[in-house]
């Protein structure tokens, strides 16, 4: 039985008895699913990776407004172009006590790129790490990078000692197979982890050792996460003061939050961008029945599928307003962006005409897989494009279902489907990132046209492009990207690659959700755009 | 004397106790006029329905969350209002009442069927078979139908790729609810039969040389429908409230082909932001079924039962 659905019963069943009383300054906050793993290293995931920040630190971290700032490194130069020099925190101390030197994040360096870590992408290709002296780490690239870090503030810093002591594995996809770092953490982070109950809940405390204890603002002692898959179930536990800070908050309940005494709401647009993926890789369309054709292949047939999909009336029906349509795989913000390229117009008969042209004058049929609990109104968003689909002929029956699940069946290797409902936020805020992840052709030879879950280790670019969008402009491109640095320049060869991407549909932008995060009146919570929970910034009030 | 047509219909009434007990009982009337409407309503739903839920391209998304007619902004095209997917309510609750029938009405037939073979054999020969039979019945009662029917579907997500699983859906519900009701029917058989095995008309089939599977046909079987009839219409209540129950925890039927479960689970999301309809209507539908079919089986019961007579 899917753990979820126990979680689900038990939730609603159990209730009033899930959340205890609040200890002094307890936060208690909800979302819908459970951390993947403790592993920092086993999925990249907004929620995992973010909560994970508030146990584990990089060398630099983001402030509520996403500048970069130093964290466990105090400072760092360019000694030249291809040469950084990083010197690190003193006196700073793991959650078992030992101290934090060079060696840690040597270790780190290590096993981030070992196994089927999913942050490889955190250190490119051919960069050498050299230990200076035990305070200082020098990071050597191949090619100038001006980006190198902008990714780390969540490629956390693990302890060499403890995991050798505790014999830690190399990561596995999505912590398929469990080792010790799983279950257990050893952080530098301002909260440690006191009980991990996998599905139910997990308490932590505030780590009294924490360097940055001297001027941290806020005044949380105790965290207690609970997931609670059903939206009203989280809403009403907020109404009834059970729980401080739920996420997030479903659109259709926002008015009446705000109209009750005791909660408020904040929202605003992400920088997550949620985009139809279409598989342009198989030979044979998943569901489709079509014997050794891919209709999605076919650029028009791709465009036509754009064209259905009325964007304004989900903006408008489905999130109630609180959603900006996108015609970037990138938000605005994320640096690259530009509101040059426009949308493809919705226009029913232009598709109808498009697929006729590409001879499925009467449509095709395929897989289409959608989640229901990892976005804002994911399901009521599949849903609808599914019969928006349906009115120019093209059968999509969704196939819903709840977020591990709906992984296997999207990511590699089984990449089932014809179109999937998926979100993107680069790490880096940077739309190099978008571009190596999701469209830099996924391959880990050149005569190798897919790649599976054993190659996964060696896979460096495309490593989220499950629907294999292939073109080699755009490799060239990405890697001219990485190694400009003149930003006027750099920026202009971004805003050509996504002209590109726009005009081959490599995929379909839908829209930048906004969170909207319910607070009870007596905290005090600065939301990130990036949807990361820092605990550190949360004051609780009487 | 003087004898009507009426007065004749009143006579034949009274011979027929049952029916005259019906006639008198005038809240068991109602729910069974209720009962029968609904049902009607439902297997003519392709004809009464203004709209076809099942078919994604007659939706349209500017007509999604519409209040009911009779509210300030509804469409009178649309009765009962429109779901978050402007799908029509009345319609869904139509089609999706068919479907909860359905599954309701198979998986109970096919738990009769099952229970009542089951009982009529461990029962009439008893012994090594009656005590493998009861100890699996005993084994199948101390699960909770329902922690059967998660279990099943689990199971059954787990070794059937996405969509074909849901393409089976309604069989694996329909499958894991006639699993969980079956040793209850069985049981009572098994009993009704135990206590006909002994009556002075079985032992003379027996005498006169009449095979086994004869006697339990034409002999036992029509003295033990009584009891049966009053399990599997309680049972079609429970079935039908179990079907509901796992559609509303996501593992039943899908959401793009509504059942009356399901579309309780879409209203329940949208219990806090004033779209009450959406919960209230599908709610209302599927208390007053389950109640006006425990009304009937009840009053079966009551009938049926001399200890209660």
């Amino acid at each position: 039985m899917p753990r979820w659905t126990l979680a689900l019963s038990l939730a609603s069943a159990t209730f009033l008895s899930a959340f205890g009383p609040a200890a002094a300054n307890e936060l208690r906050f909800a979302s819908q699913g459970d951390l993947v793993s403790l592993d920092p290293y086993a999925v990249e995931e907004v929620f995992t990776s973010g909560f994970l920040g508030n146990v584990y630190e990089g060398l630099v971290r983001r402030a509520p407004d996403l500048t970069i700032e130093p964290a466990l490194a105090e400072r760092w130069e360019n000694v030249s172009p291809t040469q950084w020099r990083f010197h690190l925190r003193k006196g700073v101390t793991f959650h078992d006590g030992s101290p934090f030197t060079a060696d840690d994040v040597i270790f780190s360096a290590e096993r981030v790129r070992s196994g089927a870590s999913d942050f490889k992408n955190r250190l490119p290709a051919g960069i050498e790490v050299v230990k200076v002296d035990d305070f200082t780490v020098d990071f050597v690239t191949k090619e100038p990078n001006p980006i190198l870090n902008f990714t780390w503030a969540n490629w956390y810093i693990m302890s060499k000692s403890w995991a050798e002591a505790n014999k830690v594995a190399p990561p596995t996809k999505g912590g398929d197979t469990e080792n010790f770092a799983t279950l257990h953490e050893n952080g530098t982070g301002p909260y440690k982890v006191d009980k991990r109950e996998p599905g139910i809940r997990t308490t932590l405390e505030a780590f009294p050792q924490w360097w940055g204890n001297a001027d941290k603002k806020g005044n949380v002692d105790k965290v207690t996460y609970t997931p609670v898959p059903n939206p009203a179930t989280r809403v009403a536990g907020l109404l009834s003061a059970q729980l401080d800070v739920v996420f997030p908050i479903p659109v259709q309940d926002i008015k009446r939050l705000e109209a009750a005494p005791n909660v408020g709401v904040i929202a605003g647009p992400e920088v997550r961008t949620m985009y139809l993926s279409m598989n342009q890789w198989k030979d044979m369309l998943p569901g489709s029945g079509l014997e050794g054709v891919n209709p999605l292949k076919d650029r028009r047939v791709r465009e036509a599928i754009y064209r259905a999909i009325d964007i304004n009336a989900i903006r408008d029906r489905i999130m109630r307003g609180q959603a900006t349509p996108s015609a970037l795989m990138v938000a605005p913000g994320v640096n690259g962006f530009t509101d040059t390229i426009k949308r493809y117009e919705y226009d029913p008969a232009k598709a109808k005409a498009l697929l006729a042209e590409a001879g499925y004058p009467d449509g095709f049929s395929m897989t289409y897989q959608c989640s229901n609990d990892m976005y804002v109104n994911d399901e009521a968003t599949c849903l609808a494009i599914s019969s928006m689909l349906a009115k120019v002929g093209v059968t999509a029956k969704p196939n819903i279902q709840p977020r591990a699940k709906y992984l296997e069946s999207v990511t590699a290797p089984s990449m089932d489907f014809g179109l999937a409902i998926l979100g993107t936020t680069p790490a880096s805020l940077d739309s190099h990132i978008a571009l190596n992840s999701l469209h830099m052709c996924p391959r880990t030879a050149a005569d190798r046209p897919l790649w599976n879950k054993d190659d996964l280790s060696k896979i460096v670019a495309g490593k989220s492009n499950f629907g294999g969008y292939c073109n080699p402009e755009i490799d060239k491109l990405a890697d001219a990207i990485l190694k400009e640095t003149d930003t006027a320049k750099r920026n202009e060869l971004i805003t050509q690659a996504w002209t590109i991407t726009t005009n081959d549909v490599a995929y379909i932008p839908l829209h930048q959700t906004w969170a909207a995060w319910g607070i009870a009146k007596s905290a005090k919570v600065e939301r990130r755009a990036d949807n990361v929970f820092d605990w550190r910034h949360v004051t609780l009030g009487k | 004397m003087f004898t009507t047509p009426l007065r004749k219909l009143r006579i034949r009434i009274a011979a027929h106790p049952l029916l005259y007990r019906f006639l008198a009982s005038p809240i068991t009337m109602l729910a069974t006029f209720l009962g029968a409407a609904m049902i009607l309503a439902a297997f003519l739903a392709p004809f009464l329905a203004p709209q076809d839920p099942f078919d994604p391209a007659a939706l349209d998304l500017l007509n999604s969350l519409l209040p009911p007619s009779w509210q300030e902004g509804g469409d009178a095209g649309y009765l009962l209002g429109t779901d978050d997917q402007g799908r029509d309510l009345f319609s869904a609750i139509l089609y999706g009442t068919r479907t909860s029938l359905i599954v309701g009405g198979v998986s109970v037939s096919i738990a009769v069927l099952i229970g009542l073979f089951l009982g009529l054999i461990a029962g009439y020969f008893g012994g090594l078979l009656d005590a493998v039979i009861m100890r699996i019945v005993d084994i199948q009662m101390t699960f909770p139908s329902i922690m059967v029917a998660l279990l099943i579907d689990g199971v059954s997500r787990g070794i059937l790729p996405a969509e074909q699983h849901d393409r089976l859906a309604i069989f694996v519900i329909i499958f894991a609810l006639s699993l969980s009701i079956w040793p209850q029917v069985a049981r009572t058989v098994r009993a009704s039969t135990m206590v006909q095995r002994q009556r002075d008309y079985v032992l003379a089939a027996q005498v006169i040389g009449i095979p086994s599977p004869l006697i339990l046909v034409r002999h036992i079987l029509p003295n033990v429908l009584g009891p049966i009839l009053v399990i599997a219409t309680i049972n079609l209540g429970v079935a039908i409230l179990g079907e509901a129950t796992l559609s509303f925890l996501g593992v039943g039927i899908p959401a793009s082909e509504p059942s009356l479960g399901t579309l309780i689970r879409i209203g329940n999301g949208f219990l806090f932001s004033g779209e009450r309809w959406l919960i209230i209507f599908p709610g209302m539908t599927l208390a007053l079924m389950v109640l006006s079919v425990n009304l009937v089986g009840d009053w079966l019961r009551q009938e049926l039962d001399p200890k209660l007579r």
